[in-house]
């Protein structure tokens, strides 16, 4: 069944970008689904679809190339500052800036689509995402994103941890909490970029939460929630992949549908054995 | 003559108009065993914060070790055990060796690794509040007080000087309070820590501190256990600003 996978070169580059962002995604989901952030995940998926818009709006309207997953990323990034900014503006109603950025972002989508008078079924693959979507350009800067976010949530993680648990305690004991939170939340905004090929905006943040949700209930201590989580997410991106490829369905239906699979089984699991 | 831990002087705070503390002045001596007892809403918590440099204060001056707090640079020195056993998501999947670890991340610094060092000491510290064969189990499958132990070991993990406790006990068994108080006593004997303990249990809390401080906006007494147990019913409740019944616990 991978042979394909294999043979063609678009394919290869689909599946081990899968297996990049089937890492990278869980990992940080952790931190954000222990933190409550689940929502800010969702908010910077769509601020993210506005930076891709804008992107295709300059290839159409100026014929100038410019990688919507550049664009994409960007946005994404400056929408993380945003909602930081928002948060503190907002102390007693933190959650007050998830909407704010969400509508924001699919506010400038729709305007930059309109714009350039609408694309083709481009937006479409960016939407739910895309098995044959990743270029070698896309490949590589997402390769450079895993590598600097793995690389940064090792060097970072017992503080990260730490933060997690209890931030009032992690800044008595002198730590730079939102300097950590910043840079945590830059990263989050680069992974939801990289992965917004293969899994689109509108699901990408159930690959961020569903695997930690599922790990949550079986993991004895943060370290195996982690590694139990990043299995999951692995599964659902290699099933959900190539299950797509075949059945000709966008793959990020068909990951999001294994995800739930992994989390409902997880939640049998426990009851069965409780019982 | 060693310079006090903490002092405060003449120190304000405010939120918006409502005056919380108003000109406090007392110190904490080295190797005492303060009690700081005060009706609700009496500044307490307002207090603590501003020990811990969560709170700047409107007026006055906070020393630790003679250093003013905002130049205070030892924060490990400082442990801090909050009410978190009734407050914290219970869910949070985390082992006792985790949660302890939390303790030592600041001392240990960015960009470094725990080593075989700082992985001695978090056991110690758990077993120092008996809590070792729960290691390595998730915090959420303890109860209250057990949890509060541990919370514990994550303040003591880094060798604090100074270890503030707010309300401790609160939400805890009248066994498990006993065991508390007697792990306090020995951290205060033992390892010569200096102990600021706020609490409302002024029965049990009075047979164990050598300094009591009585807080209601301002600070109403200062003085010895055997003094403030002397007080009459009617300095209380001058205190208190109603009448109080003085519950004594036998042991």
């Amino acid at each position: 069944m991978l042979a394909d996978f294999f043979q063609y070169d678009f394919l290869r580059y689909t599946f081990l970008t899968g297996l990049l962002i089937g890492i990278i995604a869980p990992l940080l989901g952790t931190f954000i689904v222990v933190r409550r952030l689940s929502l800010i995940a969702d908010a910077l998926s769509h601020v993210t679809l506005a930076g891709i818009s804008f992107a295709l709006m300059l290839q159409k309207l100026l014929v100038i190339s410019f990688s919507p997953l550049l664009g994409g990323m960007i946005f994404s990034v400056i929408g993380s500052i945003l909602i930081e900014r928002l948060r503190s503006v907002y102390k007693a109603y933190q959650e007050i800036a998830i909407p704010i950025i969400l509508s924001g972002g699919v506010g400038l989508s729709v305007i930059f689509i309109a714009l350039a008078n609408g694309f083709n079924n481009d937006l479409f693959n960016y939407l739910f995402g895309s098995v044959s979507a990743v270029s070698k350009n896309d490949f590589l800067m997402i390769v450079t994103i895993s590598i600097f976010v793995v690389f940064i949530v090792t060097i970072l993680y017992k503080e990260l941890f730490t933060l997690s648990f209890d931030e009032e305690h992690a800044t008595i004991s002198g730590l730079h909490s939102k300097s950590i939170h910043l840079i945590f939340i830059v990263l989050t905004a680069l992974v939801i970029a990289a992965s917004i090929r293969i899994v689109g905006v509108l699901l990408v943040s159930a690959l961020m939460t569903l695997p930690v949700a599922a790990a949550m209930r079986m993991a004895k201590g943060f370290k195996q929630m982690i590694g139990l989580s990043i299995l999951f997410g692995e599964l659902a991106v290699v099933i959900g992949l190539i299950s797509g490829y075949y059945l000709n369905i966008p793959p990020g239906g068909t990951i999001v549908l294994v995800s739930i699979l992994i989390l409902l089984i997880s939640i049998g699991l426990k009851r069965f054995k409780i019982s | 003559m060693e310079k006090p831990v903490v002092s405060m002087n003449n120190v304000s705070y405010a939120y918006e108009k409502k005056i919380v503390l108003d000109q406090i002045d007392f110190e904490i001596p080295k190797g005492s065993f303060m009690g700081l007892i005060g009706p609700n809403g009496g500044g307490k918590t307002t207090l603590i914060k501003l020990l811990l440099g969560l709170l700047k204060p409107d007026e006055g001056t906070i020393k630790i070790y003679g250093e003013p707090i905002s130049r205070f640079k030892g924060r490990s020195k400082i442990g801090f055990v909050s009410q978190k056993a009734n407050s914290f998501n219970r869910g949070f999947p985390a082992t006792v060796f985790e949660v302890v670890s939390t303790g030592l991340t600041a001392k240990i610094g960015y960009f470094k690794f725990m080593n075989k060092k700082h992985k001695e000491k978090i056991l110690q510290a758990i077993d120092q509040v008996g809590m070792s064969e729960y290691t390595y189990q998730n915090i959420g499958n303890l109860s209250g007080g057990q949890q509060q132990r541990v919370f514990i070991a994550r303040a003591l993990v880094s060798d604090p000087e100074l270890l503030i406790l707010d309300e401790p006990t609160v939400g805890i068994d009248y066994e498990n309070v006993k065991r508390f108080y007697d792990l306090l006593h020995q951290l205060h004997e033992k390892r010569n820590i200096t102990l600021l303990l706020v609490t409302h249990d002024t029965g049990t809390m009075t047979e164990h501190a050598t300094d009591i401080v009585c807080l209601n906006k301002t600070l109403h007494f200062h003085g010895k256990p055997e003094e403030y147990r002397s007080l009459s019913e009617m300095e209380l409740s001058n205190f208190y600003g109603h009448p109080v019944n003085i519950v004594k616990h036998n042991h």
